[in-house]
């Protein structure tokens, strides 16, 4: 076979490729007009945490002493807070806060209760025993309940909050993906490539873990909006990410509720922000569960 | 039936244990030593004469698998240790915070209900017409806004519109019914409305598909009312998955309540859990920790045993 060749069908095997993606977004918009709704919302988040240095109109972190607690108004969005930021400053900034939150920590425990899944599936036996009672344990706690421990025991801050919100991730997503994955187990395919003396990573990463992709990626998305909504529940118990960092939770905790009717703005538009986050990502994630697995239709 | 409750009670002590030991380790997972963590954030130099007693007083000096029997010793006969903040013991600092915490609970759980079912009914026989969307849009809201952000909105329409805000002391329900919920149904509503939503879409799409089973047009052909058919056929048959979302969702609960008393300024169990993270406070977490997810535990056995009495086809040999 020529170079040419070679490079031809190379070309043509990406084109497909990304045809391919296309029609399936153009797919998913037509057919879901409600989870594309929600796919948008979560881009302009997106956007707005990536150049919040471009859009926002202040330093989020820089008070003007002279401008406490102003109303909205042409210069200040959404007014000033009782040090003198601006509100819509810190809440651009707040979505960094939330979306890195959000995205590290279900990404992580996602994958971590992936690979458990998958482990507790293909091995069996003992290993999946033991992998299943710490997975029971792991669920017995409440969400909140067990980041509160974790922060308590690590301390509040960026990181730890994430730590936070990751561990309650994992088990829920091992579940799942276990369940999807002994199935696949059992097919004869696995069989086959252990008989030609596949190690057991191989057969986990490459065979048994892209096809339990689907669960995978629910999960994660189910998880995206939870995440966002325990790191603001967190931040608001002041357990959480720590001044003069900007996060939505935190900006309802100190001056949102102790100058409530004075400045109703600083209660509200931090409110409203995470809602609309949490309301995004749930609508993508409802609308691609039921794209990618209607068995899996919960509540 | 009786050999199973045992069989699951007995099946519950191995994940209690494990939750013991997590809860423990994790209180371990503290940088340092809790008892100079504590000296050091009081900023005054301390004594490393103090600092070996105090810690011999909590028996910080033994070996780690000697602190934990001493702990599960002490939990055994209902002793949990002392605060480290107030000194007092961890069992009455949480008995005198529980009637609140628990009513709360109660009562969140109660309007949850009186709400989601009638209008999951609703929604589902008048499915896609606009009292359809309007419900839906209601529950959507109520999975998007966190419940302390709801509360903060309660507070600020009632200070604002009626110049008028919860009472702060808590009057147990037997002693004035009328104060006690004056103060305890805001919180209740704004954690409750979550709840809410959740089941309500889960008794929707449950009553959708038994709407659609043969018996229910057997019904109908026989000449029973629509009403008697949704409340007798329907209804009954589509609670159970309602049922199940109720106690899955327990736990959101738990962590409403955590953060909503918070707002509501209520003295509860939430309240002293995050009081007790900013005192750190470690047995206290580590009591109220254990005591959250043996709730937990526990309420999810009561549904299964529920399941029996709702659905006569199910038994447990």
């Amino acid at each position: 076979m020529s170079d040419a060749e070679d490079l031809a069908r190379r070309r043509f095997a990406e084109d497909t490729r990304s045809r391919r993606w296309a029609g399936a977004v153009g797919t998913f918009i037509r057919q879901r007009p409600v989870g594309a709704a929600g796919a948008v919302l979560i881009v302009l988040m997106i956007l707005a945490a990536v150049f919040a240095d471009l859009i926002a109109p202040y330093d989020p972190e820089q008070g003007e002493f002279l401008d406490l607690l102003l109303p909205p108004s042409a210069e200040h969005l959404v007014g000033t807070d009782p040090f003198g930021r601006d509100v819509f400053s810190r809440l651009l900034y707040g979505s960094r806060t939330a979306l890195t939150v959000g995205f590290v920590s279900s990404l992580v425990g996602s994958t971590l209760g992936l690979i458990l899944g998958v482990a507790g599936a293909y091995f069996g036996g003992k290993i999946d025993q033991i992998i299943q009672r710490l997975m029971d344990v792991l669920i017995s706690f409440p969400l909140i309940v067990i980041a509160i421990a974790v922060v308590a025991a690590l301390g509040p801050g960026t990181t730890n909050v994430i730590a936070a919100v990751t561990v309650p991730v994992i088990p829920r997503v091992a579940r799942v993906v276990r369940a999807s994955a002994l199935s696949i187990v059992a097919m004869p395919y696995i069989e086959a490539t252990r008989s030609v003396g596949s190690g057991a990573l191989r057969i986990m990463f490459s065979h048994i873990a892209p096809n339990v992709f689907a669960p995978y990626l629910i999960m994660l998305t189910a998880f995206l909006g939870q995440a966002i909504l325990l790191e603001a529940s967190l931040s608001f118990l002041g357990l959480g990410v720590v001044e003069p960092t900007a996060s939505w939770g935190l900006m309802l905790r100190g001056a949102g509720m102790q100058f409530l009717e004075r400045a109703p703005w600083l209660a509200i538009a931090p409110g409203v922000a995470i809602s609309m986050a949490v309301f995004g990502f749930n609508l993508f994630g409802d609308s691609l569960r039921d794209a990618l697995d209607p068995r899996l239709r919960t509540a | 039936m009786q050999r199973y409750v045992v069989g699951r009670l007995l099946l519950m002590l191995p994940t209690l244990l494990g939750v013991a030991v997590l809860t423990f380790v994790i209180m371990r997972m503290v940088p340092g030593d809790i008892v100079e963590l504590r000296y050091a954030s009081g900023g005054a130099g301390v004594s490393q004469e103090l600092i070996d007693q105090e810690r011999a007083l909590l028996g910080l000096d033994k070996p780690m698998y000697a602190q934990f029997v001493d702990w599960m010793g002490g939990i055994v006969r209902l002793d949990f240790g002392q605060s480290l903040w107030t000194g007092r013991s961890v069992l009455d600092e949480i008995a005198v915070r529980l009637e609140l915490s628990i009513e709360l609970a109660v009562l969140a759980t109660l309007l949850a209900i009186a709400l989601a079912v009638p209008l999951g009914v609703l929604a589902a026989i008048k499915q896609d017409t606009w009292v359809d969307y309007a419900i839906r849009i209601f529950s959507i809201g109520g999975l998007a806004m966190p419940s302390f952000w709801i509360g903060i909105l309660i507070v600020l329409v009632l200070l604002t519109v009626f110049y008028w805000s919860p009472p702060l002391t808590f009057t147990p329900f037997l002693e004035d019914p009328l104060a006690n919920l004056s103060q305890l149904i805001w919180p209740a509503l704004a954690v409750g409305y979550r709840y809410a939503a959740v089941a309500m879409r889960m008794t929707r799409s449950s009553v959708l598909e038994v709407m659609r089973e043969d018996y229910i047009r057997t019904a109908r052909a026989k000449g029973a009312g629509e009403r008697l058919v949704v409340v007798r056929h329907a209804l009954r048959n589509s609670l159970l998955p309602v049922v199940t979302v109720i106690s899955l969702e327990f736990a959101f609960l738990v962590g409403g309540l955590v953060v909503t008393e918070q707002v509501f300024n209520l003295n509860g169990i939430g309240k002293l859990l995050v009081d007790a993270v900013a005192h750190r406070d470690y047995t206290l977490i580590q009591a109220l920790v254990l005591l959250l997810a043996f709730v937990f535990v526990f309420v999810n056995f009561l549904v299964d045993m529920l399941y029996v009495v709702l659905d006569p086809r199910i038994r447990y040999t």
